[in-house]
């Protein structure tokens, strides 16, 4: 096959080589157009990547649901009560609707988003108060730093134990002073310290600044009875979470009298909204990227073909003077194309390492994501795959144009040619 | 060797046509050496283009070897100039970039000989046209007449029927020229056929035939005693 003869490769190189300046800035189009297709791709993976991370830790597939006050009068009640669940509503939640995997109910001391005075020898913090169940875990990861997370024997058996967030921590005590074991008191009542959590990076539903107390405790404590505050839901992974949150809605809204219409009784939040946002933000961006990219590439290869048919015409004699000799249209064409396909080739592998590089660097400055969403910038294989075989071969077809220049002309005129 | 039978040639110009070639009737044997003579716009060039296949005739039969030379294409046309005919021009026409060794291998690789054989060919020609330790020069460090000896190493690379001379001597002073017509000389005595276009007498009076042109006719065909170009060297 004509493509592994040894003969036509040393002939392109040859003929490339000899005028490497010509050539190198024959490429530069390329090698800038594949820069630019690989930072733009790279940096919205790393965007994509970035967003992962920040959401790591929290399920996507959730929701949360919680009591506010009617808006329509309904069954002799009047507009404006406010709802209250009971702790039984978790288990007939649950039993109902099968999609839910987890179910966490958790109660606040005060009302939501009020903070109560939290005493430790002389030092107060105001902090968030929840009783919280050890599945809350699997919703909302907590990121420990020390002790453990709440577990199924504190519940069991009520213990007075806490987990304390970092913010709180920093209040209540000295810094590097160890606080698993020590005890704090929140309305008179002691409990020990047995973990404290970072926020998880930038998703932030609890803050840093709350105690979370197992809800069987909470109940005993602050004499909440039966009452629950609200749900955090995980659902199935193949089940969409509004069908979920209209199923549970229906049986809170019979269960409490709730008008069917009223939309502000039952409080919810999907979580899945916010992921699938970002997921079609950051396709969007990938998309757009890929199209930007291709057709800067494709600008560049056309100035490779500018620069050949040109070339051509420089050419004119010595291609007169090889057909004279002996080649063939075909011969003339395929060393014109091949030579417009490896330069596009060799200026996009050199284009692919100088952005893989500067990828590298952005990576190194601002991979950590710590204060931009911005993670391991770099472009899949299948992505460079892609973008490659496209370039290659735009240049062949863009290299058809200067190959049928160069055959179009008869070799009595290109010798003609002084 | 080659056998031509009325040929006429005419170019468009406008409106106008030009009538370069009105009939040309002419035969060459294997291992003449004819100089085709006459002044500029006799039609001498045409004609060489014609039977180089580098122009097509309007009428007229054209028989290179035993093989009738019409409708070529393109592609059909450079096999035969490959397998047929040497070109040498007037103004050499190597290629710049390629060193000598590798522009006398050149019709060789269109002839897809290999790579190893076409090398020791290609330096076995330039040892003949006595530049072998020019092999790796490019044309640019080569003398007017060392470039037209490397052009007609690179014409007989090919091992042709024909070799065809377009004013080899054109761009050369006369001392040079010779050296070149002695080569041409000892190439026609070893029983190529070689033409030579020229508009010199004494290098026509080097050949062993002078066919005149003029307006687009053979006015005169003779024989002549060859002078050897040797004796100036």
């Amino acid at each position: 096959m004509w493509l592994f003869d040894k003969d036509l490769w040393v002939e392109i190189f040859h003929t490339l080589g000899k005028n490497m300046f010509r050539t190198f800035l024959t490429m530069l189009g390329v090698i800038f157009a594949m820069i630019i297709l690989i930072l733009l791709l790279g940096s919205a993976n790393g965007m994509s990547n970035g967003f992962d991370k920040v959401f790591a830790g929290t399920a996507s597939n959730s929701l949360f649901v919680w009591g506010q006050s009617t808006s329509e009068p309904y069954k002799g009640f009047e507009r404006g009560r406010r709802i209250r669940y009971k702790i039984e509503d978790a288990e007939i939640l649950k039993k109902q609707i099968p999609e839910i995997e987890v179910l966490a109910p958790r109660i606040e001391l005060g009302s939501h988003r009020e903070t109560v005075t939290v005493y430790r020898e002389g030092r107060t913090s105001g902090s968030s108060v929840y009783g919280d169940y050890p599945e809350i875990d699997n919703i909302t990861k907590k990121k420990l730093v020390e002790g453990r997370f709440l577990n199924k024997t504190d519940i069991e058996d009520s213990k007075k134990i806490c987990v304390i967030g970092e913010e709180t921590y920093k209040l209540l005590f000295d810094k590097s002073e160890n606080a698993v074991g020590k005890d704090i008191r929140i309305n008179g009542v002691f409990f020990t310290v047995v973990g404290v959590y970072k926020p998880n990076n930038n998703i932030n539903i609890d803050g840093e600044n709350a105690v979370f107390i197992p809800f069987t405790t909470f109940q005993k404590a602050f004499n909440t009875g039966d009452r629950m505050g609200w749900m955090a839901i995980a659902v199935e992974p193949n089940t969409k979470v509004p069908v979920v949150e209209n199923k549970i809605k229906k049986i809170l809204k019979t269960k409490y009298d709730i008008h069917p219409d009223d939309e502000r009784a039952i409080g919810s939040f999907d979580m899945s909204e916010i992921f699938n946002n970002i997921s079609a933000f950051t396709g969007v961006l990938k998309g757009f990227s890929f199209f930007v990219g291709i057709f800067t590439l494709l600008a560049g290869v056309i100035a490779i073909s500018n620069i050949l048919l040109i070339t051509v015409k420089e050419r004119t004699k010595e291609i007169g003077v090889r057909r004279a000799l002996g080649a063939t249209p075909r011969t003339v064409k395929r060393q014109i194309v091949v030579e417009a396909i490896v330069l596009t080739a060799f200026a996009g592998l050199i284009g692919f390492a100088i952005s893989v590089g500067i990828l590298a660097i952005l990576n190194s400055l601002w991979g950590s994501g710590e204060d931009f969403p911005f993670v391991n910038p770099m472009v899949s294989i299948p992505q460079f795959g892609i973008s490659f075989l496209l370039m290659v071969s735009l240049s062949v077809l863009i290299g058809l144009i200067p190959a049928n220049k160069a055959v179009k002309v008869r070799p009595i005129e290109a010798l003609r040619e002084e | 060797m080659i056998e031509i039978k009325d040929l006429h040639k005419s170019y468009k110009m406008g409106s106008n046509s030009l009538h370069v070639l009105k009939g040309i009737n002419f035969t060459a044997e294997a291992g003449e050496l004819v100089a085709i003579m006459g002044s500029s716009g006799s039609g001498k060039s045409t004609l060489l283009n014609i039977l180089g296949m580098l122009d097509g005739a309007d009428s007229g039969e054209y028989i290179l070897d035993g093989v009738p030379i019409k409708d070529l294409t393109e592609t059909k046309a450079a096999q035969y100039r490959n397998k047929f005919l040497g070109f040498v021009f007037q103004s050499f026409n190597l290629i710049n970039y390629k060193s000598a060794l590798e522009n006398v291998a050149l019709p060789l690789y269109y002839q897809k000989v290999a790579r190893k054989e076409r090398q020791e060919k290609a330096l076995n020609y330039l040892d003949r046209v006595g530049l072998k330790e020019w092999a790796t020069h490019l044309p640019s460090e080569l003398s007017g007449g060392q470039k037209q000896r490397v052009a007609i190493a690179r014409a007989m690379a090919a091992e042709p029927k024909v070799l065809l001379a377009d004013e080899p001597t054109g761009a050369l002073d006369s001392t040079t020229s010779y050296e070149v017509m002695d080569l041409i000389q000892k190439i026609n005595d070893e029983g190529n056929t070689i033409l030579v276009v020229t508009h010199e007498e004494d290098i026509a009076h080097m050949c062993k035939r002078i066919v005149h042109l003029k307006d687009g006719v053979i006015v005169e065909d003779k024989k002549i005693k060859q002078v050897r170009a040797e004796q100036y060297v």
